[in-house]
């Protein structure tokens, strides 16, 4: 009676798994869809440890160390959760995620390690004798897939956060294929090898896999890193479904399984959005050494003008129509709510001011959305791709803010380019633009910026933040 | 062959599941706004922490003297805790921005 009512807790929970994720990828109910999936989740967690049974019908126990845990994480995640900045987003969700995978490649070790107790037991003489064949694959493949996805997170969480920088050296993709091949074959040497060595060979797979994790995602550059997220995320997905085989717990499969297919479409689509294919992402190591000579094949190096703040802010102030183009340089300034000051300001003396997002700007999709929805931006003063292009056309003064690739004119007209084909917001047809940015360093594909070279272009050295401070009391004064 | 035969019919049920939730979870987020790519990856990264799942009943099978057991199934259970959360905070932090101004 009690496994029933387990069995409906996980019936439930699966549903709402559904139902949330549908949810989420539509505006309007998506937070609702959160709620939904975070209380099916509740309904499993707490149904298992109480309802669970195992198949010699014993509940559980060490429920003391079960609460310890789950209270420890639980605070440990609300806080980091709850404290993490807008801007560090991307690695937050990098960092859980390989908290799922390592949870996951936990699992295994310690069900491989009921297994091979077993065996010893058992004394067979191969551990293959005494483990059915899609117990043990279950076992090492979320020993493996979990591990690649603990691993690969934590580089690109420290890729985010800047305390890895991309690593590119000759051969690097044959050496990764050459270590994957090892882990599988490890795997089946664990299998087949007697009880004696299996386990030493299972601690060599899951090592083996946790430095594939790291070597996967080194060279990828730190543009790409939410395709890759997004990537590991569904690999954990996986992962989970894995354990689902194991403990035959229908909530562990579907949950997984959908997130591994989710996941893997939402890795392409994110891919779409850049127009980029995604083994083009992970194997053509954009922004990575190789390419940064031919994106600056079209030597246009020559002057830039720079302008001073008080002709900023006269050419802002008397202008008809001002877009501003946000990017990961706002982000790092922290520069949103300044932004949003001058846009009122401007407002407040009749120039038209909008928001032109491009899908990809800043270090991951809908990073723009989210950082000036922090900051009270009305949400019709962004503008999509499309209708920011369009837009542009009537544009007096577009006003640049720590954006470069998305506005580099080479995706265009430059088929040298790492990052030809893909769409960008044509700030040219604009009559004045005016870049922010710090200095004249190239953006973070590593390219250089025809843009800034351009007659209508003027150079805004400094700080987002800074800069803006000076062009509102500037224009104050006006 | 016969051994994955006999795999494959003894799993049916898991297998059918599998398939099927390919092609849900494809189908139902096809259709997402580049806008919601972020909260949705987010939101997917919080429910595989379903995974928590499997690392209870780790936990709570083990016997009290496999000290190698326990201690790894209570930090699996202490990161599995941690992705759930913090992936749901997380993402209900994320669309809270996106809710605020409408």
């Amino acid at each position: 009676m009690q496994l029933d009512i387990l069995t409906i807790c996980y019936i439930a929970a699966s549903v709402t798994f559904i139902m949330g994720l549908k949810m989420l990828s539509s505006p309007a109910t998506a937070r609702r869809g959160n709620l939904v999936a975070a209380a099916g989740m509740l309904v499993a967690i707490i149904g298992t440890i109480f309802l669970y049974k195992d198949e010699n019908g014993n509940s559980l126990h060490n429920y003391s160390w079960i609460f310890a845990a789950l209270i420890i994480g639980a605070i440990i995640g609300v806080v980091a959760a709850k404290k993490v900045k807008m801007t560090a987003m991307p690695e937050m969700v990098s960092f859980f995620n390989g908290m799922g995978g390592a949870c996951a490649a936990l699992i295994s070790v310690i069900e491989f390690d009921y297994v091979f107790r077993t065996a010893e037991k058992m004394q067979t003489l191969h551990f293959a004798d005494s483990v059915a064949t899609g117990h043990f694959l279950a076992i090492a493949a979320g020993a493996i897939i979990g591990s690649i996805s603990f691993a690969g997170s934590m580089v690109a969480w420290g890729k985010l956060n800047g305390s890895f920088k991309d690593v590119v050296f000759k051969a690097q993709h044959s050496l990764n294929l050459l270590v994957f091949a090892l882990v599988i074959v490890l795997a089946f040497v664990t299998y087949f090898a007697t009880n004696q060595y299996a386990d030493y060979f299972f601690i060599a797979t899951v090592t083996l896999a946790l430095i594939y994790g790291v070597l996967f995602v080194l060279p990828i550059g730190g543009a790409d890193m939410p395709v890759v997220i997004s990537l590991l995320n569904s690999f954990t997905g996986v992962a989970a479904a894995c354990g689902g085989f194991l403990y035959n717990n229908k909530a562990m499969l579907t949950g997984g399984i959908l997130v591994g297919a989710a996941g893997t479409l939402l890795t392409i689509l994110m891919c779409k959005a850049m127009n980029r294919s995604l083994t083009n992402v992970l194997i053509g190591s954009f922004g990575s050494k190789e390419n940064t000579t031919s994106g600056s094949a079209t030597t246009n190096s020559g002057s830039y003008k720079e302008i001073s703040i008080s002709d900023a802010a006269m050419v802002m102030r008397y202008a008809n129509k001002v877009m501003i183009v946000p990017g990961y340089g706002l982000a790092v300034a922290q520069a949103q709510h300044t932004c949003h000051e001058l846009e009122k300001l401007l407002e407040d003396k009749g120039v038209e001011v909008q928001y032109a997002i491009h899908p990809v700007a800043g270090r991951m999709p809908g990073h723009m959305n989210v950082l000036l929805a922090e900051a009270d931006v009305s949400y019709d003063r962004l503008l999509e791709l499309e209708q920011a292009n369009d837009a542009l056309k009537s544009t007096d003064v577009v006003l640049v803010l720590g954006a470069n690739d998305v506005v580099n004119p080479a995706a265009k007209n430059n088929p040298a380019s790492p990052i030809y084909g893909m769409p960008i917001l044509d700030v040219e047809q604009a009559k004045n633009v005016i870049v922010n940015k710090r200095s004249m360093k190239p953006g973070y594909a590593g390219i250089d910026n025809d843009l800034f070279y351009q007659p209508k272009t003027s150079m805004l050295f400094g700080d987002g933040k800074k800069v803006l401070q000076e062009l509102i009391s500037e224009i104050k004064t006006l | 062959m016969e051994a994955a035969l006999k795999w494959v019919s003894e799993n049916q049920q898991m297998i059918y599941i599998v398939i099927l939730m390919i092609f849900l979870g494809i189908e139902i987020i096809g259709r997402v706004p580049s806008v919601l790519h972020t909260p949705l990856m987010s939101g997917a990264n919080a429910i595989h922490g379903v995974v928590i799942i499997g690392a209870i009943i780790v936990m709570g099978r083990a016997a009290e003297t496999n000290y190698l057991a326990l201690i790894l199934g209570f930090l699996a259970v202490i990161l599995g805790t941690l992705n759930v959360v913090g992936g749901f905070v997380v993402t209900d932090r994320m669309l809270e921005m996106f809710k605020k101004k409408k």
